[in-house]
């Protein structure tokens, strides 16, 4: 792998969208793994506070990687892991667009379709595991992804209110 | 229909939006959107614009899940080249990301500066902890429907695909590469269950 972390950043996340099944969602535990573990660009701490601010902006669920792109090489990091992140995957998706209807009911895509729901689930619920291993670190953290998994799980409540809430609790300092 | 990109949309589409119109219905998407797009999208393009009819849309919108990759840029991809090919695939997704991008770089610029701060770093740890929350939820809503109707192979494919990422930590490519195929000849050979 190149030195220059701008080749790093595109190479990685370039890839990482043509595997991420499932979104964003999926593609958290290796986002983690390259940028905490693999890379030491960032701390558990950043890379969870990311992950929270990525959820409280508008927009898709993927524009942590423009946090991380910015992290590690300022706005031109910002740029490239965010055209890494979408590029690959946009053309893709034209691409497919334009044979769609001819397979629509062919049998091997919906075997496809069917065969990656689970991974994606996995994925998806390995994400939510790293994520809350990074952010659990006290009792109360603990308790805090609980009730907001019971409360979104059980409600329709706009989850910027759990956001506001949880970030009142945290500020007491006891998370 | 001139453009060569994508298949027509069904003559039951009472609307064809301009390229403006597209960018614009999915600025607005994008900005309504906290925590994944898909009510705000089919909102704006069924019920608002009628530029779809619902059917239509959720055979887009599962073309978009189908495929790898951040699942809302997908279908502003697919949305756009369905009316206007290339130029209508640019103009939704520049909609889609230009605004929240816009946002993010300032809030990555303020992280920078602000990040080390206590107070802010105690709020972002009760978020941070809310939104794992939120990520479990989602798993729990996705799994209730697997769980009931291909418990079998489905349910051991996601217990290794969970396992081999979350716990093992093997890097996702390698993971994706040795999982896939097995269970599409799965759901291939494996009759569902009614």
């Amino acid at each position: 792998m190149n030195d220059n972390p701008l080749t790093t950043l595109f190479v990685y996340f370039a890839t990482l969208s043509l595997f991420a099944v499932g979104g964003a969602n999926a593609a958290i535990p290796e986002m983690h793994r390259i940028a905490v573990e693999a890379m030491a660009w960032m701390s558990d701490k950043q890379f969870t506070d990311m992950f929270a601010i990525s959820q409280m902006s508008p927009g898709p669920n993927v524009m942590i990687v423009t946090l991380i792109g910015y992290h590690v090489a300022g706005f031109t990091g910002a740029a490239v892991a965010t055209l890494a992140m979408t590029g690959p995957t946009c053309v893709l998706a034209f691409g497919v667009a334009r044979v769609w209807d001819r397979f629509k009911d062919a049998r091997w895509r919906i075997a496809i379709q069917a065969g990656l729901v689970p991974v994606s689930l996995g994925l998806i619920g390995a994400s939510a595991f790293v994520l809350a291993r990074a952010a659990d670190h006290t009792i109360y953290a603990g308790v805090i992804t609980a009730v907001a998994a019971a409360v979104t799980f059980a409600t329709r409540l706009n989850p910027l209110w759990v956001f506001a809430a949880a970030g009142l609790v945290g500020l007491t300092g006891w998370v | 229909m001139p453009d060569s990109a994508g298949t027509p949309v069904a003559p039951t589409s009472p609307h064809r939006p301009r390229l403006a119109e597209l960018f614009v219905a999915f600025a607005l998407v994008s900005l309504y959107s906290f925590g994944g797009a898909l009510p705000w999208s089919r909102r704006m393009i069924v019920e608002e614009k009628r530029w779809m009819t619902p059917e239509q849309f959720n055979e887009n919108f599962a073309l978009a899940q189908f495929l790898p990759g951040p699942n809302t840029i997908n279908f502003a991809v697919v949305f756009g080249s369905r009316f206007g090919g290339a130029a209508g695939a640019g103009a939704a997704l520049i909609g889609l990301m230009g605004p929240p991008l816009i946002i993010i770089t300032v809030l990555a610029v303020l992280y920078a500066r602000y990040g080390e701060l206590e107070p802010l770093g105690r709020i972002l740890s009760g978020v941070s902890a809310a939104a794992a929350g939120l990520l479990i939820a989602v798993v729990a809503k996705m799994a209730a429907p697997l769980f009931t109707q291909r418990w079998g192979w489905a349910v051991a494919v996601a217990v290794f695909a969970f396992v081999g990422v979350a716990i093992m930590r093997w890097p996702l490519p390698y993971v994706f590469v040795a999982l896939a195929p097995v269970s599409v000849a799965l759901a291939w050979f494996v009759p569902e269950r009614q």
